[in-house]
């Protein structure tokens, strides 16, 4: 689903990505996890295009499609769709009428005729639903005045609403409380398909533990130094990222 | 002097139609409104008031002065000045501004007078509209004038729109006067939807009695130059003014709006509002004055000045002032100047709403502040989609014109 080559990409002129090579198949839940500033929501921002970060060497491709010629919404109509870890506040513009425009340019895009209001109202109703958000959250401003845990809802509630091929979750976990993780997790599972894949960044096991990841790689300054199986995220959560540094030599 | 030759001449050429025409209480006012035409000149850029518009250049252009009159019949409340049914001499021409050159010259020029005169503790049924419709092959330049009186306790709303049926340049010149009585209510809605060939001055006077309450608000959403000026007394203590406005330009397009606020006595109430969204190589200019005389205690007043300049080339003049000589007031006054958010931007991309969009949510929301002041709900559905209709470029002068491409 995802190749991503000898990828390097800076902000500000400072390299933040050094080289990062990863592979994520169809249907893979692969989890990244890594120390502070290491460039993990750097790497998330690259696939989904943006601005704010230069390209200055590498690849990705994704379905056989090469990415990095195309615009932000261009790669969130293939498919991509990113939980942001900071979700943006959007003062006046009204959730509804986002998710309106995210939704039809999503079908447009894939060739389906476009929701009446009412429908459109159903769809609304039906999503909440999986991800429990509270009616009166979606009739505000997109995350005005949110809490953070009430923003990181409203992310999964939205890829619920867009259907994508390929998520990445980057910290959708931390701001959760222990219930709202385990329904924000249980509706990722739901509205998971079988060729579904994800790119789930966390500090925490917990969240994994729900998910259920098939691979899990370590990002250290700027690369990915290690990848293993599930039982790599349980050794970091206890024994921390030191030994795996001095493995690779950093 | 500068310009002012071209008007002079035609006055002096068609002084005895003009006299004809029109009536006493307009005629008495004309070679006072003449001479100080005559010795002003228009205003230059020197001028306080008109620092970010250029008078002169903008009445430079050979017009054809219109001297039509209004029709005699006329909806209920609506009259023509000769027609009063009140006795209007202590009314007209008393507040506008004998130092202003454009007003003298609307003074000079105008024929006819629409008064709207609500009497004591009425209230239409339905809003007044007054549609003025610029049409002719010619370029031409409307002189028009409107008169209104609220009795106490009257109640009204009227709603002024501006439209332009040819590709001709047309200039409109317009000076309102409105007195609110005690108890009365006034709201006036100005909204313009011309072309970029159209200039507009528009010189909004309001007088305010006791426990009086005045709300005008005025929409730019097409033009080519547009200066307006509201200009309110609050000469009697528990008075309130709502002024607000809202401003959409692009291309070329020019949107000035000035306005000056005084409180004359204590425990008056002046809100301001003004919003633009500018695109393309538009420019926008916002002068506020809230005036605050000596003993104006308890005056609380608050004047916001929001501006979205979307590219770099638009260019937003923000001036709010105040001027206070009292003590126990409240007021504040602000004004910002920002771009589209990166951030948010990219969020909506991010799921999957183009750029062009992304855009437009972000100044819809932005725009929508104003709107939403409007009382009359069907009017504020109305503006809503007309609004969106003009971000999205659709509006109709837009379609199908040939100046817009
Ligand atoms: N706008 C910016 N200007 C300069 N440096 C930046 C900017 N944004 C991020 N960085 C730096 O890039 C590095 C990588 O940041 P990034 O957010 O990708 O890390 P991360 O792995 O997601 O960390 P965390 O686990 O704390 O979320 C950090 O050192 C950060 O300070
Ligand atoms: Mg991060």
């Amino acid at each position: 689903m995802l190749k991503i080559e000898n990828l390097h990409a800076s902000i500000n002129g400072k390299e933040i990505l050094k080289g990062v090579n990863l592979t994520i198949r169809d249907g893979e839940i692969h989890a990244i996890m890594g120390t502070n500033g290491a460039g993990k929501s750097t790497l998330s921002n690259v696939i989904v295009g943006n601005p704010m970060y230069e390209v200055t060497q590498g690849k990705i491709t994704f379905n056989g499609h090469n990415l990095l010629d195309m615009k932000p919404d261009e790669r969130a109509n293939m498919g991509i769709f990113m939980s942001f870890q900071q979700p943006v506040e959007i003062p006046g513009v009204s959730m509804t009428n986002f998710m309106r425009a995210a939704v039809n340019a999503r079908y447009k895009a894939q060739g389906r005729e476009q929701l009446s209001a009412g429908d459109f109202l159903k769809l609304m109703r039906e999503k909440r639903k999986i991800v429990e958000l509270d009616t009166k959250l979606t009739s505000r401003s997109v995350n005005e005045g949110f809490s953070g845990g009430e923003k990181k809802r409203n992310e999964i509630f939205q890829m619920a609403m867009l259907e994508p091929e390929f998520c990445i979750l980057d910290e959708t976990d931390s701001g959760l409380d222990v219930d709202a993780l385990r329904i924000v997790a249980e509706g990722f599972n739901k509205l998971r398909k079988p060729d579904t894949s994800a790119m789930v960044i966390t500090h925490y096991v917990r969240l994994l533990d729900y998910l259920k990841p098939d691979v899990v790689s370590v990002m250290i300054d700027g690369r990915i130094v290690k990848t293993g199986d599930a039982s790599l995220a349980e050794k970091i959560e206890k024994t921390g990222f030191d030994w795996i540094k001095e493995e690779v030599g950093l | 002097m500068n310009g002012t030759r071209q008007y002079t001449d035609f006055f002096n050429d068609v002084r005895d139609t003009l006299y004809a025409r029109s009536c006493d209480v307009m005629n008495a006012q004309r070679e006072m409104a003449l001479a100080r035409f005559e010795s002003l000149g228009f205003p230059t850029r020197k001028t306080e008031r008109y620092k970010y518009t250029d008078a002169g250049l903008d009445f430079e252009p050979d017009y054809g002065i219109a001297l039509s009159t209004l029709t005699d019949e006329l909806p209920k409340y609506c009259h023509r000045i000769c027609n009063a049914p009140i006795d209007v001499t202590p009314y007209y021409n008393s507040i506008a501004d004998r130092n202003d050159a454009v007003v003298c010259l609307n003074t000079m020029l105008s024929v006819d007078t629409l008064l709207v005169y609500i009497p004591r503790n009425t209230r239409p049924e339905h809003p007044i509209q007054i549609s003025n419709i610029l049409k002719g092959d010619n370029d031409t330049m409307v002189n028009r004038r409107l008169l209104v009186v609220m009795e106490e306790g009257a109640e009204a709303d009227i709603i002024i729109t501006d439209h332009a049926v040819n590709d001709s340049r047309f200039l409109t010149n317009q000076v309102i006067e409105a007195f609110a009585s005690e108890n009365s209510h006034l709201n006036i809605y100005e909204i313009e939807e011309t072309h970029l060939l159209c200039t507009r001055y528009s010189n909004v006077y309001i007088h305010e009695s006791r426990n009086a309450s005045v709300r005008h608000t005025s929409l730019s959403l097409f033009n080519g130059h547009t200066r307006n000026t509201c200009n309110v007394q609050l000469a009697s203590e528990g008075s309130e003014v709502n002024l607000n406005g809202c401003v959409i330009a692009d291309k070329m397009q020019r949107v000035d709006n000035n306005t000056r606020i005084e409180h004359l006595v204590p425990h008056c109430t002046s809100n301001e509002l003004y919003k633009y969204v500018l695109d393309d190589s538009a420019t926008g200019a916002f002068a506020g004055i809230v005036y605050v005389s000596e003993g104006a205690q308890k005056t609380s007043s608050a004047m916001t000045n929001a501006n979205l300049c979307a590219t770099d080339s638009a260019r937003m003049y923000t001036q709010p002032m105040l001027e206070i000589y009292a003590d126990d007031v409240k007021c504040s006054h602000g004004s910002t100047v920002g771009q589209l958010g990166e951030d948010a931007l990219f969020y909506m991309m991010q799921r999957g709403i183009g750029i062009d969009e992304a855009r437009l949510l972000l100044k819809s929301a932005f725009i929508t502040e104003v709107v939403e002041t409007i009382p009359l709900e069907p009017l504020r559905d109305r503006l809503h989609f007309q609004v969106d209709k003009r971000l999205r470029g659709e509006l109709s002068k837009c379609e199908g014109c040939k100046l817009c491409k």
